[in-house]
């Protein structure tokens, strides 16, 4: 009966979390999503055509066998991908939203207190920093900070030493609330793993094993075409990495199981996207035979590999792993490749990018659009991978800690902004969109915590 | 509470302006929609439902049925009721509300009209209104229950028979069996939470290619 009480207590967790502050109505939503829906089920329809490879196909028995004993070295394998190109990649969806026009909306040619002089032209309400100082209090100059206050040069009786106490104490008592309020300020390396499954109310129970060996099994018995594209994507991206590289072999492990997870489907309950259907062959139109393709719905686009490989860096277990990446998946990383008005949505995310660089850096924001460097063509990149394979791995797992303590991705927004704002003088002095791009090519140096500070805290406004 | 609609008549919205509509520059910002009841005896207002159309703010006007021969007057019921908090913004710009009777400043007994203010003061918008608008009185009440004599007053417990020799106490078997009853009712009520998952209709997943509806 305990068992049961706490079960139902998580789900109605988990649903209370995803159910808050979804604005999904929108009818310009609806229409720019449906027609860029379009787009990727033609041009994977006429992959599929082209290449003659079915969209599915049972594997036969020896394949089967073969494939089982490589599980774990999968990596190894070198399938000929060249006639595989990603469905989509982020410029391609950069292009959708930047047409996002709202019918009702006073688009004239006249200048007026509210033009949008960005690429976004859609009127969503963004905080501004004396907003965003209110819900990022913690990041205040007078807290500590793991990324800031746990430097060499400062002593780690200061800070450091006491913050890993608390931080064993919240689990030691087991706290998702109070484990979601102290890594606003952090995770220690040691504890992170166990704080982000305490918060994402992820526990190894025998039947979350259980599931992720039947997806396995999945795995399989099918071959998607959708499995070639993950295969492209971690060749193309992760394996280039020089972090995640020797990731690769985890990397088709969840997501390949990740594209024949059926309960990844519920998520579309909130998303405004909706899954790809398709009939069995021989029986278009019958209900009974209608299937959604992938079985979670979801079309990997070109970087989708890199939402999983910094997880990688804290679990080992192949099934801790998935339910990690499945948890933040539909939790914060779908809303960074669907069109809808949620203020973590990405075009909120674009908007309130926009609107910081042009209230806060007016004259940067002035000279990039005029020598045709649009700041969004090139920030918007970082938020859509969440700065993954952009930052440091340390630095990307400090922000991460954010995104789970503030449960809200503007923060990958700031970022960007801060980022511009700590490379202005450089960005002053270029004059052609390929310079500013090799003036923010590498931000593997940067340090994620200070830049935040300084832009929402010390900037003299 | 049951809810019962009200058929009603929505007159065209009228816009109200300073000046010539046809040649001043700017859009209205105020608009009037009249309600009215034809076919219904003036009756209690339960709820209003709507869907709003970048609307900001919603004033709402009723006149009421008085007993004595004096005209009925126009009655504010709703000042101001703010639909968008941002009026220059997207935010509940295209929300379902829902406003009930005690909201309302007045009594809603005995209504005749209902007159609808709305106001956009942002420039931006290029109309606003508001859609689908359904007016709800008081259903009737659900008939009382009355419960059967013998669930309002128990029958005090009887004297239990002897115990027979041999058999075991038939009130701690009936509790037990009690006990697994509930436990079979239990598993049958409870639905599972983890699903099975399966993707395949009858481990087939050979597809067409994709729909476009």
């Amino acid at each position: 009966m305990l068992q049961e009480e706490s079960d139902l207590s998580l789900i109605i967790a988990q649903i209370v979390q995803k159910l808050k502050g979804s604005n999904l109505y929108a009818q310009l939503e609806r229409q720019a999503w449906g027609s860029w829906e379009k787009r990727i089920l033609k041009s994977l329809n006429s992959m599929c055509t082209e290449l003659s490879i079915p969209l599915a196909r049972k594997r036969p028995v020896g394949e089967q066998k073969e494939l089982l004993n490589k599980w774990n070295e999968m990596g190894t394998d070198e399938p000929d991908l060249s006639l595989f190109r990603p469905v989509y990649a982020p410029k391609d969806f950069l292009e959708v939203l930047i047409n996002l026009r709202n019918p009702n909306y006073e688009n004239g040619d006249s200048l007026s207190f509210r033009t949008h002089l960005g690429l976004i032209q859609v009127p969503l309400k963004v905080k501004d920093i004396p907003e965003l100082k209110e819900l990022f209090v913690e990041l205040g100059l007078t807290t500590g900070q793991l990324g800031i206050d746990d430097s060499t040069q400062v002593p780690p009786e200061l800070f450091e030493n006491e913050h890993v106490r608390i931080g064993q104490k919240v689990l030691t008592e087991q706290d998702s609330a109070a484990a979601q309020q102290y890594i606003r300020q952090g995770s220690p390396t040691a504890l992170r793993a166990e704080l982000w499954a305490l918060i994402l109310n992820i526990s190894s129970h025998p039947e979350d094993i259980l599931y992720y060996e039947q997806l396995k099994t999945n795995v399989i018995q099918h071959d998607l075409l959708v499995d070639s594209l993950i295969y492209k994507d971690v060749k193309l991206t992760a394996s280039n990495d020089d972090y995640y590289f020797v990731f690769e072999d985890y990397l088709y492990q969840v997501l390949l199981c990740f594209s024949r997870d059926t309960s990844v489907l519920s998520h579309f309950a909130y998303n405004s996207a909706s899954p790809p259907k398709s009939y069995i062959r021989g029986k278009l139109g019958l209900e009974e035979y209608a299937v959604f393709y992938p079985p979670n719905g979801v079309i990997p686009f070109h970087g989708f590999s890199m939402y999983v490989a910094p997880l990688c860096f804290l679990y080992h277990e192949p099934s801790k792993l998935y339910q990690i990446f499945r948890e933040m998946y539909v939790r914060f990383f779908f809303r960074l490749h669907s069109i809808s008005s949620h203020p973590s949505g990405i075009v909120s995310l674009c908007l309130l990018f926009e609107t910081l660089l042009q209230t806060y850096l007016p004259q940067l924001f002035y000279h990039l659009r005029e020598i045709g460097a649009q700041p969004l063509r090139i920030s918007f990149k970082w938020m859509v991978r969440a700065f993954s394979g952009y930052l440091a791995t340390d630095q990307l797992l400090l922000l991460w800690d954010r995104i789970l303590g503030y449960n809200s991705l503007e923060i990958l927004a700031v970022l960007a902004a801060a980022v511009f704002a700590f490379r202005a003088v450089n960005l002053m002095e270029v004059t052609s969109l390929a310079a500013a791009e090799a003036v923010l090519a590498d931000l593997s140096t940067l340090k994620v915590m200070p830049l935040l500070q300084i832009f929402l805290f010390a900037t003299v406004t | 509470m049951s809810r019962v609609l009200v058929p009603c008549h929505v007159k065209g919205t009228v816009a109200l302006q300073v000046g010539d509509v046809r040649t001043s520059q700017g859009r209205p910002g105020v608009l009037v929609i009249d309600v009215t009841f034809p076919s219904v005896a003036p009756f209690e207002l339960q709820e209003i439902v709507f869907k709003n159309y970048y609307t900001a703010f919603l004033t709402i006007r009723v006149r009421q049925h008085t007993s004595t021969h004096t005209p009925a007057k126009w009655v504010t019921c709703l000042r101001d009721y703010c639909l968008m908090p941002d009026p220059h913004s997207e935010e509940g710009a295209q929300e379902y509300v829902s406003l009930f009777k005690h909201q309302m400043l007045c009594d809603m007994a005995q209504v005749l009209e209902l007159r609808l203010i709305l106001r956009q003061p942002s420039p931006l918008w290029l109309s606003f209104t508001v859609e689908e608008l359904q007016i709800y009185q008081q259903g009737p009440k659900s008939p009382s229950m009355t419960f059967p004599k013998w669930l309002s007053h128990p029958v005090p417990c009887e004297q239990p028979t002897p115990l027979l020799e041999g058999l075991p106490d038939p009130s701690r078997v009936s509790s037990e069996v009690q006990q697994m009853w509930a436990l079979t009712e239990m598993i049958r009520a409870s639905h599972t939470s983890t699903r099975i998952g399966r993707f395949d209709v009858d481990g087939c997943y050979d597809l067409n290619l994709l729909s476009y509806t």
